[in-house]
C-alpha cells in the first residue's frame, strides 16, 4: 500500500470553510505534482475531501499569537493533512 | 511656497496644501509611478509592465543572456554598473522603467546582484515556492526585483508563479516551499519585454518548462539608498482609488489574516507617505488607541 497525501488550506480553522490552498504528494509515483501546477483546488471545503474518501491525520493546532507579534502574517494558517491509501509502487 | 527645480515641483513643509517635510513630485520624462500604481504595489508586491521593452533590446538581451553576465559588486551605484552598449542600460533607461524604479526604490539605487535564471526544455519539476534571500522583515523600507523577460512566455513554458499579497507574510526562503497552489496565484504569460517589478519578499518559483524550449529570465536586485517617502508622483495622493488599492483582499488569504494584511499595509504605507494618520477602516487607530488619564483640578 502507498500513501496519497492531500494538503488542505483552509479560510478558517473549521473543516467546512472554504479551501484557499492545497499541495498534491503522491506516494504511487503514478503522478507528479509540483509547485503552481493548478488554479482550481480539488474540493471546495475540506469536509468535502473527507466525504469524498480522504482521511484526515494532521490539522494546525490553534495556538495564541507570540506576545508582541500579535499583527504579523506568515505561514498559511489553517493547514489539514488527509491521506488515502493504494495499491502501487514507484516504478 | 513653490519652487520649479528640475522638473519638479517642491512644497515646502509650510505648504497649506501639502503639510509635511516631504518634497512632493509631479510627472516627470520618466513616467514616475502614481499614488495609485504604488498602492496597487503595497497592497499586490508586485508591478508589472507587459511588452515595454522595444524588440531590439529583447534580441540583445537574448543574445547576452546565452552567453552569460558578468558580476556586479554588491552595492555598485546603478548609474556606474553598466556600460551604455549593453542591453541592460538600455532596458533601465526606459521611461517607464526607470520611473518605476526611481518611485520605488529612489534616485540613485545599488546593485545587490543580478543574474540568469533559466527554466530548461521539460525539466519535470517546478522550484519550490520560496521568498528570495533571507527573511526580511524591514517596516519601512523594501528592495525590488527587477525581472525581465525577454521573449514571449506561453503557459506551458512555467512562466513565474507568484502570490499576489505574499510579500508581508514572513516566512524564511524556502520554508514555505510545501504549499503547491494558493487561490489566486499568478502564472506568468506575458508577451516579450514585459518587466516586472517584486518586493523582496514575494513568494515566488519557477513553474516547470513542459515545452522544448529554455526559458530566460533576467533577474536584478536593487537596495534604496534614500528614505523611501514619497519618491513617485504623488499629485492623486488623496484618490479614492488608493484606499480601495490598499484594501484589497485576495482569494488565498484566510478570513481573519486578511484583516492583519491590511493593518500591515496602512503601516508600510504610513511608511512611504509619512503621513501617521492614514488608515483603513479605522484597523490602526483602533487597536492604538490607549487614552491618557483624564487630569482633575
Amino acid at each position: 500500500m502507498r500513501q496519497q497525501v492531500l494538503v488542505l488550506y483552509l479560510a478558517s480553522s473549521a473543516l467546512d470553510s472554504d479551501v484557499v490552498g492545497w499541495s498534491r504528494y503522491d506516494g504511487t509515483g503514478r503522478t507528479r505534482p509540483t509547485t503552481g501546477d493548478g488554479d482550481e483546488p480539488p474540493y471546495s471545503t475540506a469536509l468535502a475531501a473527507l466525504q469524498d474518501g480522504w482521511r484526515l491525520f494532521q490539522a494546525s493546532q490553534l495556538l495564541p499569537p507570540h506576545p508582541g507579534h500579535e499583527y504579523d502574517v506568515s505561514f498559511p494558517k489553517h493547514e489539514f493533512f488527509f491521506e488515502k491509501l493504494e495499491e502501487g509502487a514507484h516504478p | 511656497m513653490r519652487v520649479k527645480t528640475n522638473q519638479q515641483w517642491t512644497i515646502s513643509a509650510h505648504d497649506p496644501d501639502e503639510p509635511g517635510p516631504y518634497v512632493r513630485r509631479m510627472p516627470t520624462s520618466k513616467h514616475l509611478l502614481t499614488s495609485v500604481q504604488m498602492a496597487r504595489f503595497v497592497a499586490q508586491g508586485f508591478l508589472r509592465l507587459d511588452g515595454v521593452v522595444p524588440q531590439e533590446i529583447n534580441e540583445r538581451a537574448l543574445a547576452t543572456l546565452a552567453e552569460g553576465i558578468p558580476q556586479v559588486p554588491y552595492g555598485a551605484p546603478l548609474s556606474g554598473a553598466f556600460t551604455r552598449d549593453t542591453f541592460i542600460h538600455g532596458l533601465l533607461a526606459l521611461p517607464d522603467v526607470a520611473g518605476a524604479v526611481e518611485s520605488l526604490v529612489g534616485p540613485e539605487p545599488t546593485v545587490d546582484h543580478h543574474a540568469v535564471h533559466v527554466r530548461e526544455p521539460h525539466e519535470g519539476k517546478a522550484q519550490a515556492l520560496h521568498a528570495d534571500a533571507i527573511i526580511d522583515v524591514r517596516p519601512d523600507a523594501f528592495d525590488i526585483q527587477l525581472m525581465y523577460y525577454p521573449h514571449d512566455v506561453t503557459p506551458e513554458m512555467g512562466g513565474t508563479l507568484s502570490v499576489p499579497g505574499s510579500h508581508l507574510r514572513r516566512i524564511n526562503e524556502t520554508d514555505i516551499g510545501r504549499v503547491q497552489n494558493l487561490r489566486g496565484q499568478t502564472r506568468l504569460t506575458c508577451p516579450a519585454g514585459t518587466v516586472v517589478l517584486v518586493h523582496h519578499g514575494i513568494w515566488h518559483s519557477g513553474r516547470r518548462n513542459d515545452t522544448a524550449h529554455r526559458r530566460s529570465l533576467y533577474k536584478l536586485r536593487l537596495n534604496p539608498t534614500v528614505p523611501q517617502v514619497r519618491l513617485w508622483d504623488t499629485s492623486d495622493l488623496h484618490d479614492p482609488a488608493v484606499t480601495a488599492e490598499l484594501g484589497t483582499y485576495f482569494p488565498w488569504y484566510e478570513q481573519a489574516a486578511a484583516r492583519l494584511e491590511v493593518y500591515n499595509r496602512v503601516l508600510l504605507w504610513r511608511a512611504l507617505t509619512g503621513d501617521e494618520s492614514f488608515d483603513i477602516d479605522h484597523w490602526v487607530t483602533r487597536v492604538s488607541n490607549r487614552p491618557a488619564p483624564r487630569r482633575t483640578a
